[in-house]
């Protein structure tokens, strides 16, 4: 059955105080066996199921999520999306990601309050200038609006930004108008409640203890709601990734670390953009309800603990203060921490593996919202006819014994 | 935010402290003669487990000298921090607090998405 929303369905739930609005998406009981399942219920993994099922044509899936959908790090980030990255294989992966964001309402006929503010990141040194402009120039090349723009025009943009009397000064920024922001919670909604449409089984409060291999083929996943036998396993869990990989005997260069957030109180609207900071490390956006969006850096340890360590917090309320004075008598109300999968060159990995019917989708890193739907699209294409897409075929895991890296250090613009 | 011990300089603040990854790595004794798949392991690949982890730390902004620690990533605690030269402990003297390889413990995570 599709939901459809409109207008008039709006006011028709309203007179009975929004109490009959149907489920968005059946709690099914899993069954016995399926021809995929994904683990993992965020933004990544319920976009997989749904591209599986509509582009491909796949029937018999499940997402498998062990908390509640989108509870994990699709509900935990800072809700920037930009494609401005340095090197051609990452500016295509992130540019395909931004052309779906562009379209992602209407496709899925559900707001996910998709905000092109334009997404600026600011330049404090003489390297930093240069970095920066070799990476609009590098954009350029690949079609990806970015362009450079002097503290003038950064006064223009955002007023209550201190420029100048500043340790360390603002002396330019790259700007990508296209970029912007999104709701997070509703990116997995609506990817959840079309992908339910179709036939996938959403399986939440279900955790998957491990991955069953035979003869170096894939035969299902053990959970806390018994065993599942699959023909194909994909797996999107974010700091969990390398954890499960492990139950069926893979190795993934990934190293798991907490990564801060911060909301402050609602004020009035004072900043129509989104403002990121690679040298003194903050970076600010204004939601909808009026909260300042602040993120920080990783906390320099591995850990699974999803909050973090306050000197993060602290040295990002210093640069944050430091640039916009304005903010210096706020109060923050919220601050939290999830788990990133950091892969040494700051890149993600797409990718099947020795195993076969096993396919990886991981270390996404501090970065991973922004790639949701190319991510989850380009997953499901790896799946489906079990190779690579040509875009997400240098994210390989072969790369690290190669050693044809994607490194990205420099645009993933939160210290590792 | 975690007190560390320092064995060299007492109990002090995380933030005087940086992290230094995995311990007990060893360089390949013959780089040359080892294949592509080795020194790829050597170089990029270190374990990343849930739960017991022996990791490396500097006391950055103190006596600079360097030590091990065993730590439990699944709440954060430290269980022994040992000298460099001291011999590691094996990860079976320690208690390993979770049910399943992806599961949370049940003191000390902080992760209540995923807890009943």
């Amino acid at each position: 059955m599709k939901k459809k929303y409109s207008f008039f369905n709006i006011i028709k739930n309203s007179l009975s105080h929004n109490e009959n609005w149907e489920k968005m998406w059946r709690s099914p009981e899993p069954r016995k066996f399926y021809d995929i399942i994904i683990v993992g219920g965020g933004g990544h993994g319920l976009g997989t199921a749904y591209y599986l099922a509509k582009e491909h044509g796949l029937k018999n899936i499940a997402v498998i999520e062990k908390g509640w959908l989108g509870g994990g790090n699709t509900g935990r980030n800072t809700t920037i999306i930009r494609s401005n990255y340095l090197w051609d294989e990452s500016a295509h992966l992130y540019e395909h990601s931004l052309k779906l964001w562009e379209n992602l309402s209407t496709e899925l006929n559900y707001n996910i309050m998709f905000s092109q503010r334009g997404v600026m990141n600011l330049a404090h040194n003489e390297h930093d200038i240069k970095e920066i402009k070799r990476r609009v120039s590098a954009n350029k090349l690949n079609g990806i609006d970015s362009h450079w723009i002097d503290p003038k025009q950064i006064k223009k943009l955002v007023p209550i930004m201190n420029t100048e009397n500043l340790r360390y000064p603002v002396l330019g920024a790259s700007f990508q108008p296209r970029g912007g922001v999104a709701r997070h919670d509703a990116v997995a909604w609506g990817y959840a409640m079309r992908a339910d449409e179709m036939g996938v089984d959403i399986i939440q409060n279900c955790e998957v203890k491990k991955i069953r291999t035979k003869n170096g083929k894939v035969q299902g996943v053990e959970t806390s709601k018994g065993i599942i036998r699959a023909k194909r396993v994909g797996v999107v869990a974010s700091g969990h990734t390398s954890v499960l990989a492990e139950t069926a005997g893979i190795k993934l260069p990934l190293q798991s670390k907490p990564l801060q957030a911060l909301v402050s109180e609602p004020i009035k609207p004072v900043i129509n953009t989104v403002v990121m900071s690679n040298a003194v490390h903050a970076y600010v956006s204004q939601s909808d309800k009026g909260e300042l969006v602040i993120g920080a850096g990783t906390d320099g340890y591995n850990s699974f603990t999803q909050r973090g360590g306050y000197n993060i917090v602290e040295d990002t309320i210093r640069a944050i203060v430091e640039l916009y004075p304005i903010f210096g008598k706020m109060k923050m109300l919220r601050q939290w921490g999830g788990i990133v999968d950091i892969c040494p060159d700051a890149s993600p990995i797409i990718s099947k593996c020795e195993i076969e019917g096993l396919y990886f989708n991981c270390g996404w890193g501090t970065g991973g919202f922004k790639a949701t739907p190319g991510s989850a699209n380009l997953f499901a294409h790896t799946i489906a006819k079990d190779k690579p897409h040509s875009i997400n075929a240098p994210f390989n895991l072969e790369r690290f014994v190669s050693g044809r890296l994607v490194d990205e250090h420099g645009a993933a613009a939160v210290a590792h | 935010m975690l007190l560390i011990n320092c064995p060299y300089c007492g109990e002090r603040d995380q933030s005087e402290f940086t992290n230094g990854g995995e311990a007990h790595i060893a360089r390949p004794k013959n780089p040359e003669s080892i294949s592509d798949e080795k020194w790829g392991e050597y170089v990029f690949f270190r374990s990343n487990p849930k739960g017991i982890f022996h990791e490396r730390w500097v006391h950055s902004h103190g006596c600079r000298k360097w030590f091990n620690a065993v730590r439990n990533t699944s709440t954060d605690e430290i269980l022994k921090i040992y000298k460099l030269d001291e011999k590691a402990p094996e990860t079976k003297d320690f208690k390993n607090t979770l049910n399943s390889p992806s599961g949370e413990p049940d003191l000390g995570s902080g992760n209540f998405t995923v807890k009943k």
